[in-house]
């Protein structure tokens, strides 16, 4: 696996003259591509592999491995529009929510892979910047991104870029973590205020303005999950509440595990400008998207130590339990309201759409 | 969160409703008009929290579920032209037309938006000199000045490519045929605070002298709902119907002056047919004569549409509120979210969608 220096360090500035364009010989696999790779897209990621550009990258078999442990394996595609928004870009979006889709089993993640789709008349210098912010993620995250591939695709084809990450991690010898272990009596931890990314990628795409700039949650996730095992906590399930938002992961927790859930809904943190702009446009701060919380499910003497490990990590401020599993009515997410009564949450049928008024 | 989060104080609210119950001496049935308060009465369960005291009657005010199926097969047969930009407030792409919805159009190749202000359709209008470009201009009196406004803003900037598809509707008509139906059950209405934000409490005295029953403006948090639930049980105990505004932080008597004189320049009051219900004498506005050059109607021939409404879909009934959501025979099986047979099921603000996504606790569904 290759060591990452710190992005200081890096061969940039890039050599790309202002006004620049993806071409389709881009994607041509010629002398172009070779240009885009070497000048653009290994300067930001932190150099080439060690030994050299293959193939495939080589992975050595951690420790953990012959120990006992499994390989996890994701993959996730970013298509989202606009490409910079407050707080981050689809570049380290994509760098986070591979990492953290590993670290929801429970992984820790080991290399990044990184397929680009171009459409031509991208200018250069926008994918040097969300380059850049991929490496930058990645060296944050220490998780090094070793294998990649670019294509470009016609005008109309794509909406600027696209990027897919894959990765893969080792989930240690004893974690068990999954969709179908929570019980009733454990308890609902969420990690952090909801809402803020879908609401300021929402901002950022339709020109709104809400008051406040809410920014991304964006962040990856992977150590203050290594942090709940290594401090012995019995995590039985891990959401990453992304598309969907809180109420998405809950109920699938529900179906899964085949388990009611019970969620306090004066519990559960919603910034002001959350609730504000969600207030404004008749959507569910429940239903919204998040890129930096998770939801933990876990045994009910782990509470207080788990929202401790979470409140340690910068990731985690604002950590709160906000529900318990039941066996009263199976598959289903129940809201407590706020006056105490209650209410069945589902997820979105699709997209949430904006009311009338 | 400031100023929201103080009407939805629990404490307040518990008390608010042990009054209530501790002075209502039978169950009093009143109706709110509006889809967001059924939403925000059903989410936040506060029917079951009353239940015993009020029963709550789910009225026709929601903009989606009544917009006449033509109107909506209209919508969708103009967004499919090529040379057309069709925007529309998100909440009306997915009603089910005949065949499809507009997420469909869109999918086929037709360029429809989903925008948050008619100006935004304005602009966009401005922006594609090439393009016609047409809002759907739906909604209550709410939404109405905002509407003519943007007809006003297009005659202004001399934009020859918009024009909008009206079918705007009125509260105080509404109340009146729900009175009038033999089998009205409702004692007294909350009527929608934000309505009368914009047309003030004048249409509803003479709608109280002649019905004899309280109405109430009430807002949309649950302190504002129960203060105007508090209100109306007061007067129907009372024996005393009269018109009340318990939203006074929002409504002014008067509405607001600057909107209706807008609303009364660029529309003029016409008979509308009701998704469901009906034609109902002077309940809908069109664009006025002056202004019949922006209508999308008369811009886009559309006259051989067939209309196909299912005819298992008792929507009609649940915005009259003759029929609960859950008593419907193909609620929860037939009719989901996801195949809905009519608007109820679909709209944000729909009867059917709130008791399907709310209360599957105490209601069946074959889902």
């Amino acid at each position: 696996m290759p060591e990452i220096s710190p992005p200081d360090q890096w061969s940039c500035p890039l050599p790309v003259r202002a006004g620049e364009r993806v071409v389709l010989g881009h994607g041509g696999g010629g002398v172009l591509s070779a240009e885009l790779i070497e000048q653009v897209i290994l300067p930001a990621f932190g150099g080439a592999p060690a030994g050299g550009l293959r193939d495939s990258a080589l992975v050595d078999v951690p420790a953990a491995l012959a120990d006992g442990g499994r390989l996890a394996f994701s993959t996730d595609s970013y298509v989202v529009a606009p490409l910079f928004f407050p707080g981050g870009s689809i570049g380290d979006l994509a760098v986070h929510g591979t990492i953290n889709d590993l670290a929801m089993s429970g992984a820790l993640p080991l290399m990044l892979s990184c397929g680009l789709i171009l459409e031509e008349g991208l200018e250069i210098d926008t994918l040097a910047r969300v380059a850049r912010d991929m490496g930058r993620a990645a060296h944050a995250a220490g998780v090094p991104i070793g294998t990649g591939d670019t294509k470009v695709v016609g005008q109309g084809h794509a909406d600027g870029l696209y990027v897919n990450t894959a990765g893969i991690g080792v989930v240690p010898a004893g974690v068990e973590i999954g969709p179908a272990r929570a019980r009733p009596g454990d308890v609902v931890i969420v990690s952090g205020p909801i809402g803020e990314h879908g609401v300021a990628i929402l901002s950022q795409r339709e020109g709104l303005e809400f008051g406040t700039t809410l920014r991304t949650d964006s962040a990856s996730l992977h150590r203050m999950v290594a942090g709940l095992l290594s401090a012995g906590i019995d995590v039985r399930v891990l959401r990453d509440p992304t598309r969907g938002g809180l109420a998405a992961s809950l109920t699938e927790i529900a179906a899964d595990s085949r388990v009611g859930v019970v969620l306090d809904e004066a519990a559960v943190p919603v910034p002001d400008a959350v609730a504000a702009a969600c207030g404004f446009l008749g959507l569910d701060p429940l239903h919204v998207a998040n890129e930096g919380k998770l939801v933990a499910v876990v045994a009910p003497d782990d509470a207080d130590p788990a929202l401790a490990v979470m409140g340690a990590d910068p990731a985690g401020r604002g950590a709160a339990v906000v529900g318990s599993i039941t066996d009263a009515h199976p598959g289903l997410l129940v809201g407590r309201t706020r006056l105490g009564a209650r209410r069945v949450i589902d997820r979105p049928l699709g997209e949430q759409l904006p009311r009338i008024c | 969160m400031r100023f929201l989060d103080e009407f939805a104080d629990p404490v307040l609210a518990r008390r608010m409703i042990e009054q209530i119950k501790a002075t209502a001496t039978r169950t009093w049935t009143l109706m709110e008009v509006c889809g967001g308060q059924t939403h925000s009465i059903i989410r936040n369960g506060v029917d079951t929290l009353l239940a015993g005291a009020v029963e709550f009657i789910h009225g026709p005010g929601c903009p989606v579920c009544v917009t006449p199926l033509e109107m909506i097969d209209r919508s969708l047969e103009i967004a499919s032209r090529p040379d057309v930009v069709f925007c529309s407030f998100g909440d009306m792409l997915r009603v089910p037309g005949s065949g499809r919805d507009l997420f469909h159009v869109r999918a086929d190749g037709g360029d429809v938006r989903v925008v948050y202000s008619p100006l935004d359709a304005v602009r966009i209008a401005a922006d594609n000199p090439a393009k016609q470009v047409v809002f759907f201009g739906v909604g209550f009196e709410t939404t109405a000045p905002a509407n003519a406004m943007a007809v006003v803003a297009a005659r202004e900037r001399g934009l020859r490519n918009f024009s909008m598809l009206v079918s705007h509707v009125r509260v105080p008509p509404a109340i009146t045929a729900v009175m009038r139906s033999p089998r009205c059950r409702v004692e007294g209405f909350l009527a929608a605070g934000h309505v009368c934000t914009v047309m003030g409490t004048a249409e509803y005295g003479p709608l109280v002298e002649r019905f004899g029953v309280p109405i109430v403006v009430t807002g949309f948090e649950p302190l504002d709902l129960l203060a105007g639930v508090r209100q109306s049980v007061e007067l129907l105990e009372a024996g005393a119907p009269a018109l009340r505004n318990a939203y006074p932080r929002a409504v002014a008597a008067e509405g607001n002056p600057v909107a209706q004189r807008v609303l009364a320049d660029v529309f003029e009051v016409c008979d509308r047919k009701w998704r469901g219900i009906g034609e109902i004498p002077a309940s809908g506005w069109r664009l006025s004569g002056e202004w019949a050059d922006f209508d999308a109607g008369r811009r886009f021939a559309v006259d051989d549409l067939e209309v196909r409404e299912s005819p298992d879909c008792r929507a009609g009934e649940v915005l009259q509120g003759l029929l609960k959501p859950h008593h419907c025979p193909a609620f929860g099986s037939r009719c989901t979210p996801r195949s809905p047979l009519g608007a109820t099921m679909v709209s944000s603000e729909g009867a059917c969608a709130a008791y399907y996504a709310f209360r599957r606790l105490e209601v069946p569904s074959g889902a």
